[in-house]
C-alpha cells in the first residue's frame, strides 16, 4: 500500500515553543489513520501542516508523490476535505450554500451539484427538507453533517477531520461515530483524524499514532500500544484514558 | 464699522471658529487664488457677512441688480472679513457691502487712516473696486444700560476709568483685531480686569441681565435703541470710521457694477437702524430690504421666499452634503478598514489616522479645510469635512467586524481552497456585515448632526437657519433649523435599521 501523504522531518515552531519536532510519518491509502495525544501534543498542527493553514519551518509534505508547495496548495485544497468541531460552517449561508460554495466556485453544473448533494443527503443521514435552514436552526450533530458534506462535496482523496465529534453530547457521538465509520468503509476513504479520545481513537484506527510534546511516540495498532509500548508515557496514556472510560 | 464685530454673532461655536479663520487670515491670503471665470451668463453672486445689516445689505444689493436687469443671487451670512474678502478673490462671490475701516485695518492692515483714493487705488491692486460710500457710518462703540450708565454718571469712554469693578464682554472679534480692545485699552488707560469673550447676540441678552456691564456694539444696531442702552462718547476719537461701501471683482460686467453705483449715499443711519430693526422684528431680511425700495418710490415689494419651499431647500442642501459626504466615507472607509483589519503598522496607522480625525473639533476641521486650495468657501469644504469625519466608524467598525470573525471560520475558508477575493467577498465581508452596517449608521447620524456646521462656510443646509437665529438670538428661527436636523436624524437613523433587514443575510438574524 502506497501513502497517500508522506511527511518528511516537518517541524514548526512558533515564538515561544516548539509545536512540532521533525516528524516523519505516512498515511496510507484507505484507511483511517488516528493521531491521538494530549492537548497541545501537536496532533492539530501536523493537521494543519498539511493543508497548509500554517506553514513548516522545515521538511516538505508529499500528497499522492507530489511535493506540496504554495503554489499548488489551492488547488490540492480541493482534494482535500477538512472537518472541524462544529463543522465550521458559514452562520450567513444555509446548509445547501455551505455544501455547495466551493462546486459553485469552480463552476460544476447544477444538475452534478443536485445529484452530488442527494448522495450525500443519503450518505450522511442528513434531512433533504434541512438543506435550507440556517446553521443555527440545525443541532450540533446535524450541523457536523453538513460539515462533512462540504468536505465531501468533490469527492477528496484526503479526509482530515480535527476533533470533528468533540462538541457533541455522549448519545449523538455515539450515533455520529458510528454512520462515520461506516461512510469511511463505504467509500474506502483516506483519512486522518485527530482525537483525544482513546475510546475513538480504537473505534476508528486501523491505525493509531499516540504524540506527545510534539512528537510521535509510537505508531502501530491499539494492540502494539498496549502490549509493546515504546516509553513510559504509552502506557501511562493509555492507562489514564482507561480508567476514565471504565468507570 | 462694527460689523465685523458682528460677525462672530452666530453663536459661540462660530464665533471661535471664525476667529480662528480671521486669524489666519494672512495665510489664507496667499494660499486661495482660485481662478474662475465667470462666464457671463451667470447670475452676480452677492455675498454678505454674518450679522443682520449685512444680511440686509446683501439683499438690498440683489434686488437693486434685479431691478437693473441683472440676474443676482445672495449668499447670505458666509461669515467674517476674511471668508468674504477670499471669497471675493477667489471669485466665489462678486460683490459683498464692506466698511472702510475694515478695509483698512482688516483687509489692507494698514495702521494709518487712508483717504478713500488711497483705499481705492491700494483695492485696484487685488482686482477690486469698491462704490463710494452708502451713506452711513457703522463705528464700534462701547454701550452700557442706560440706567446703570445714569446712576454711575458715565457718558463716554474716558468715564469707565473711575468704575474698574464693571464687567465687560466683547466679541471675540472685537478682542482680538488690531483696532480693538487693546489698544483702545491702552489708549484710555482703562482699569477693568473682568474682560470676558462673548458672542454678539447673547452678549445683549448678558447686558441685559447684568451678567456684564460694558459690551462693544456698532453704531446702526437696532439693539441699541430697543434695549434702552446708553452708547458711550469715543471722547479720545479711538474708533476709525467704518463707511459701508460695496466692494466687488473689477471683472464684473459694468451693468452690474452701475447697478451698485446706484446705491452710493443712498442711506444714512437713521435709515439703516430702521431697516435692521424690521429685519430684526421680521426676521426677513427680503422684506427689510425692500422698504429700502418702497421708501425710494421704486417699484414694490417681492414676497420674501415661502417657509415650505426654503425647508425644502435647506433640508435638501442638507441630505447633499450628508449623504454624498457619507458615501465618500463608505467608498473609502471600507477599503481601509479591511486593510486595517490585517493589523500590522499600516493597519494601526489607518486607524490611529482616522481617530485623531475625529478628535479635531468638527468647527476646527472645516477652518483647517477652509485655506487650502481647492477648498476655500465651498461646498466641497464641507463634504470633504463631514467625509474624514465620517470615516472612522467605518473603518473602524469594518476592521474590528473582519477581526472578529473566529480564526476557525477563516481556517474553513481557506482550507476549502476558495480564492482571496471570495473569501473576502462571499465570506467575511457578509459575515462583518452587521459591524460594517452599524458604523455606516453611525456615521450618517453623525453627518447629519455635523452638516448643520456647513452654513458655517456658506455651503447651506439647516445650519442656515441655526446660524442666522444665533445671529438674531430668535429662539423660533433656532428651531425651525434644530428640529428638521434632529427629525432627519432620526428618519436616517430608521431607514438604516431597515436597511439592516436588507443587507444583513438572514442567517445572522435569527
Amino acid at each position: 500500500m502506497s501513502a497517500l501523504v508522506k511527511l518528511v522531518d516537518v517541524s514548526k515552531r512558533y515564538a515561544d515553543a516548539t509545536a512540532l519536532h521533525a516528524t516523519n510519518l505516512s498515511v496510507e491509502r484507505g484507511k483511517t489513520t488516528v493521531l491521538i495525544g494530549p492537548s497541545g501534543c501537536g496532533k492539530s498542527t501536523l493537521l494543519r501542516l498539511i493543508i497548509r493553514l500554517i506553514e513548516p519551518d522545515s521538511g516538505s509534505v508529499e500528497f499522492n508523490g507530489e511535493l506540496i508547495t504554495s503554489d499548488i496548495i489551492s488547488n490540492l485544497r480541493r482534494r482535500i476535505g477538512y472537518v472541524i468541531q462544529e463543522g465550521g460552517l458559514f452562520p450567513h449561508l444555509t446548509a445547501r450554500a455551505n455544501v455547495l460554495l466551493m462546486a459553485r466556485h469552480i463552476g460544476k453544473s447544477e444538475d452534478e451539484m443536485q445529484n452530488r448533494l442527494v448522495e450525500l443527503c443519503e450518505l450522511t443521514r442528513f434531512p433533504g427538507n434541512l438543506l435550507s435552514r440556517y446553521p443555527v436552526e440545525l443541532s450540533g450533530g446535524q450541523r457536523q453533517r453538513v460539515g462533512l458534506m462540504r468536505a465531501l462535496m468533490l469527492s477528496p482523496e484526503l479526509l482530515l477531520l480535527d476533533e470533528p465529534l468533540g462538541a457533541l453530547d455522549p448519545l449523538v457521538r455515539a450515533s455520529l461515530q458510528k454512520d462515520l465509520k461506516e461512510i469511511f468503509a463505504r467509500l474506502q476513504q483516506t483519512v486522518l483524524f485527530v482525537t483525544h479520545d482513546l475510546a475513538e481513537a480504537i473505534y476508528f484506527g486501523d491505525e493509531i499514532v499516540l504524540m506527545n510534546d510534539g512528537r510521535i511516540v509510537q505508531k502501530g495498532s491499539v494492540t502494539d500500544l498496549r502490549e509493546k509500548p515504546s516509553d513510559p508515557f504509552v502506557s501511562e496514556f493509555i492507562n489514564a484514558q482507561r480508567g476514565v472510560t471504565l468507570t | 464699522m462694527k460689523l465685523r464685530c458682528l460677525s462672530r454673532s452666530g453663536g459661540l461655536v462660530s464665533a471661535a471658529g471664525l476667529r480662528w479663520l480671521e486669524s489666519r487670515r494672512s495665510l489664507v491670503a496667499t494660499l486661495l487664488f482660485l481662478p474662475v471665470a465667470c462666464a457671463a451668463a451667470d447670475p452676480v453672486i452677492i455675498g454678505s457677512k454674518k450679522f443682520t445689516e449685512s444680511y440686509v445689505l446683501g439683499e438690498i444689493a440683489r434686488r437693486a441688480l434685479n431691478d437693473a436687469g441683472v440676474a443676482a443671487e445672495h449668499r447670505q451670512g458666509m461669515g467674517g472679513t476674511i471668508i468674504l474678502w477670499q471669497a471675493l478673490q477667489g471669485g466665489q462671490i462678486d460683490a459683498y457691502p464692506e466698511y472702510t475701516g475694515t478695509i483698512e485695518q482688516e483687509i489692507l492692515r494698514n495702521s494709518k487712516q487712508l483717504s478713500f483714493q488711497e483705499i481705492r487705488d491700494a483695492l485696484g491692486k487685488f482686482g477690486v473696486g469698491n462704490t463710494e460710500p452708502l451713506g452711513f457710518n457703522n463705528t464700534y462703540a462701547l454701550v452700557m444700560r442706560r440706567s446703570e450708565a445714569q446712576r454711575l454718571g458715565i457718558r463716554s469712554i474716558s468715564d469707565l476709568r473711575k468704575h474698574p469693578e464693571l464687567k465687560i464682554g466683547l466679541t471675540h472679534e472685537f478682542l482680538d483685531r488690531q483696532d480693538g480692545w487693546r489698544p483702545l485699552r491702552e489708549r484710555y488707560g482703562l482699569p477693568q480686569q473682568s474682560v470676558i469673550g462673548i458672542d454678539h447676540a447673547l452678549g445683549y441678552a448678558a447686558l441685559a441681565n447684568g451678567s456684564i456691564d460694558v459690551k462693544d456694539a456698532y453704531s446702526t444696531d437696532a439693539k441699541i435703541e430697543q434695549n434702552d442702552l446708553e452708547v458711550l462718547e469715543d471722547d479720545l476719537q479711538f474708533f476709525p470710521k467704518y463707511e459701508a461701501v460695496f466692494l466687488f471683482r473689477s471683472s464684473m460686467s459694468s451693468d452690474a457694477i452701475n447697478g451698485l453705483r446706484r446705491l452710493e449715499g443712498t442711506l444714512d443711519e437713521k435709515r439703516m437702524i430702521h431697516l435692521n430693526m424690521e429685519a430684526e422684528r421680521t426676521k426677513n431680511y427680503t422684506s427689510a430690504a425692500n422698504l429700502y425700495f418702497q421708501n425710494n418710490g421704486r417699484s414694490a415689494s417681492f414676497a420674501g421666499e415661502s417657509f415650505s419651499h426654503k425647508l425644502a431647500r435647506w433640508t435638501l442642501r442638507h441630505l447633499e452634503l450628508a449623504g454624498f459626504s457619507l458615501l465618500l466615507s463608505v467608498i473609502i472607509g471600507i477599503p481601509l478598514g479591511i486593510v486595517a483589519s490585517r493589523g500590522g503598522l499600516i493597519g494601526q496607522g489607518i486607524l490611529g489616522f482616522a481617530s485623531i480625525v475625529q478628535t479635531i473639533p468638527s468647527l476646527a476641521l472645516l477652518a483647517l479645510l477652509v485655506p487650502l486650495p481647492f477648498f476655500g468657501i465651498s461646498v466641497r469644504t464641507a463634504i470633504a469635512a463631514l467625509f474624514l469625519y465620517g470615516l472612522l466608524p467605518i473603518v473602524r467598525n469594518t476592521a474590528s467586524g473582519l477581526q472578529d470573525i473566529p480564526r476557525s471560520l477563516r481556517e474553513s475558508a481557506i482550507a476549502l481552497g476558495l480564492s482571496p477575493a471570495t473569501r473576502l467577498w462571499e465570506i467575511y465581508l457578509p459575515m462583518a456585515s452587521r459591524s460594517i452596517l452599524s458604523g455606516i449608521k453611525t456615521s450618517a447620524v453623525i453627518n447629519i448632526g455635523t452638516a448643520t456646521l456647513a452654513a458655517l462656510i456658506g455651503a447651506g443646509g439647516l445650519g442656515e437657519p441655526i446660524l442666522s437665529g444665533l445671529n438674531l438670538n430668535d429662539h423660533i428661527t433656532i428651531l425651525e433649523g434644530a428640529i428638521p436636523a434632529a427629525l432627519l436624524a432620526l428618519l436616517v437613523q430608521w431607514f438604516f435599521d431597515a436597511l439592516d433587514r436588507v443587507l444583513i443575510p438572514k442567517g445572522l438574524r435569527i
